[in-house]
């Protein structure tokens, strides 16, 4: 084969490799471009089918919420079917003497099977496990609710 | 009951990766070509090996659409690119072995490049048998402690008498009825499944401080006790197997995945001292690490001794300059070992530093998406395991890119899917189908449960 043509195909490998890789990379940006927490089309579809979600299946009720981590380590709370209200407020149901917590930090309230987490507008804000919650979020047994300090999780 | 399900317009690319795999291969079928052409090699075998690593890739791509339909679609087309060029730079060394037997009147030697497609075969049909069986990452974290164990009995394998086999001054390798593979690489998969499954539990435990020293927070007593075990193992694998590699390889692993579950950068700074003063301690006992360090300082010393692979690899490197010799122009059968270890010079000899790059950049995308996977992903297992694995590979690339190119001493280690070598290859497509199910949980729509409840709520009112 002649030099030329030689030449021709080492640098055209060349282009098609590098071309091949840039592809990638423009991928990769639309895809960085793209929402990852997608927002919901306005428009929603309704089916006729009962639900089964995996997430949603009927399990026992958690019948006491444990306290795991800070000042109260070892207390248990039976839960009924009242909300329980935490913060350093001392008409709460769960009061946490800590300089982290808000008077009135957050709220768990009974919903069918679960227990339903919302931040009344603390300070410090209401984690479940290592994220912040914004909005009214389940709290899932073996799931962890941190609030300042303390840490609790819920039992059966 | 009617139940609203909310839409979301999620794009989950499956489409682009199926037209980057295809680009992935023609890049190989392109430099198969000019393997050929340039060294005129009988191209008889090329191509029905050519289309079944083709019908492969499909496969593997309908499988992925199958079972992970939101993973990440980068993964699978820059491994296969990586892989593909890796075939084609196997095929050519082999073609000048050809030569050169011929030129000797010796007979020719078996192509390695048949038996490397056989091991991509394994590979991708271990990707499939791990994304098909794991539907969940999560349910992974059962198999902490027995992946520990696995982990630990697959590095003193190749140490037993029978099946033990040493190759070129290291006991890696275990030959089980003429199979030789090498149970290390697999170990690396089983160990980082334990470090993830164990540091997540005790991730708070590890970040407590009890006292301070030169403003560096010394964690307690007990909980440094898993990182000293550790190095203690890759220290005694380093020891009886003389891997520098492995040992270099878990103990960085170990390390990252401390600092990410922990967040406390004391972590680095005592496993920093740990590896210096590992390292010192190797330098002064043995032999052959003297000598790799040595011959990283002063390679041109013993250029015909010691430093003789090393400097052909910089030789060739320097031969291929920017644009590189083309493929087959190139004399990278001259550096010992040019398929497994030295494959990365053997690339950037005929391809040149533009080729390398491109390369790395394969290598760094691959990193990026793993990280990103790690990152996305709900769970804290999820999470420590994903950047585990991101970072074997990544540590394993630039320990061994690395050492061919002078950067930091030479220890051997394969490149993740270019080196002609069964166990890696598996083990890396092992971490490739894991992190593509961990990808696929991350960026699967969800709907939020409280969402659901209170929809449910509403509907059955």
């Amino acid at each position: 084969m002649s030099e030329l043509l030689l030449s021709i195909l080492r640098i055209s490998f060349l282009v098609a490799l590098w071309w091949f890789v840039l592809t990638v990379v423009s991928v990769l940006r639309r895809d960085l471009q793209a929402p990852r927490d997608a927002k919901p089309l306005t428009s929603a579809r309704s089916i006729n089918q009962p639900s089964q979600r995996p997430t949603l299946r009927s399990r026992k009720t958690s019948t006491k919420l444990v306290i795991v981590e800070g000042a109260l380590t070892g207390t248990v709370l039976p839960l009924g079917t009242s909300p329980i209200l935490i913060g350093r407020a001392p008409d709460s149901t769960i009061v946490l003497e800590d300089d982290f917590v808000s008077t009135r930090h957050a709220q768990l309230t009974p919903n069918g099977n679960h227990w339903i987490v919302e931040d009344l507008g603390s300070t410090n804000g209401t984690w479940i496990d290592r994220t912040r919650i914004s909005s009214p979020t389940v709290l899932r047994p073996g799931t962890q609710l941190r609030i300042g300090r303390t840490s609790m999780e819920l039992g059966s | 009951m009617s139940t609203n399900l909310i839409r979301y317009r999620v794009s989950n690319r499956r489409s682009a990766e199926l037209a980057l795999l295809i680009g992935a291969w023609l890049i190989g079928v392109f430099a198969w070509i000019l393997v050929d052409a340039s060294t005129a090699a009988s191209s008889l075998g090329g191509w029905t090996s050519l289309v079944s690593a083709g019908v492969l890739l499909l496969i593997t791509h309908g499988v992925v659409r199958w079972q992970a339909p939101y993973a990440d679609p980068l993964l699978l087309p820059s491994v296969a690119a990586l892989n593909m060029l890796g075939l084609a730079m196997i095929h050519r060394l082999d073609a000048a072995a050809a030569q050169r037997a011929a030129s000797n009147g010796s007979p020719p030697p078996t192509p390695d490049v048949y038996l490397q497609l056989t091991w991509m075969l394994v590979g991708l049909i271990a990707f499939i048998v791990v994304l098909t069986f794991v539907n969940d990452h999560r349910r992974l974290q059962r198999f902490t402690f027995t992946a520990g164990f696995a982990g630990i009995v697959f590095l003193f394998l190749p140490l037993l008498p029978v099946i033990g086999n040493e190759v070129n001054g290291a006991q890696l390798w275990i030959s089980i009825l003429g199979l030789t593979f090498q149970p290390g690489e697999l170990a690396k998969v089983a160990l980082t499944l334990f470090f993830a499954g164990f540091l997540v539990g005790r991730r708070h435990s590890l970040a407590l401080v009890q006292k301070k020293i030169f403003g560096i927070g010394i964690p307690r007593g007990k909980d440094v006790g898993p990182l000293l075990l550790v190095w203690l193992v890759a220290l005694l694998v380093l020891i009886l197997e003389r891997d520098l590699g492995t040992s270099l390889l878990l103990f960085g692993l170990f390390t990252v995945m401390l600092y990410v579950a922990t967040g406390r950068r004391s972590w680095v700074v005592i496993s920093a001292l740990l590896l210096a003063f590992g390292g010192t301690l190797a330098y002064r006992q043995f032999g052959h690490v003297q000598i790799r360090f040595d011959v990283w300082l002063r390679p041109f010393d013993d250029a015909n001794g010691n430093g003789y692979q090393i400097t052909q690899s910089l030789y060739g490197l320097a031969n291929g300059g920017i644009f590189g010799t083309g493929w087959g122009q190139g004399y990278p059968q001259l550096v010992p070992f040019a398929k497994t270890d030295f494959i990365t010079s053997a690339l950037g000899e005929e391809l040149g530093l533009m080729g390398l790059i491109a390369i790395l950049l394969l290598f760094a995308i691959i990193i990026e998406r793993g990280a990103r996977a790690a990152v996305a992903t709900r769970d804290p297992f999820g999470n420590l395991f994903a950047i585990g694995l991101t970072t074997v590979i990544g540590l394993q690339t630039f320990i061994v890119i690395g050492g061919v190119t002078r950067l930091v001493p030479l220890t051997g280690l394969t490149t993740p899917f270019l080196s002609y070598g069964g166990s890696s290859l598996v083990a890396n497509y092992i971490i490739i189908g894991i992190l593509i199910r961990i990808s696929n949980a991350a960026r699967a729509p969800e709907i939020s449960d409280a969402q659901l409840v209170l929809r449910q709520n509403v509907d059955t009112k």
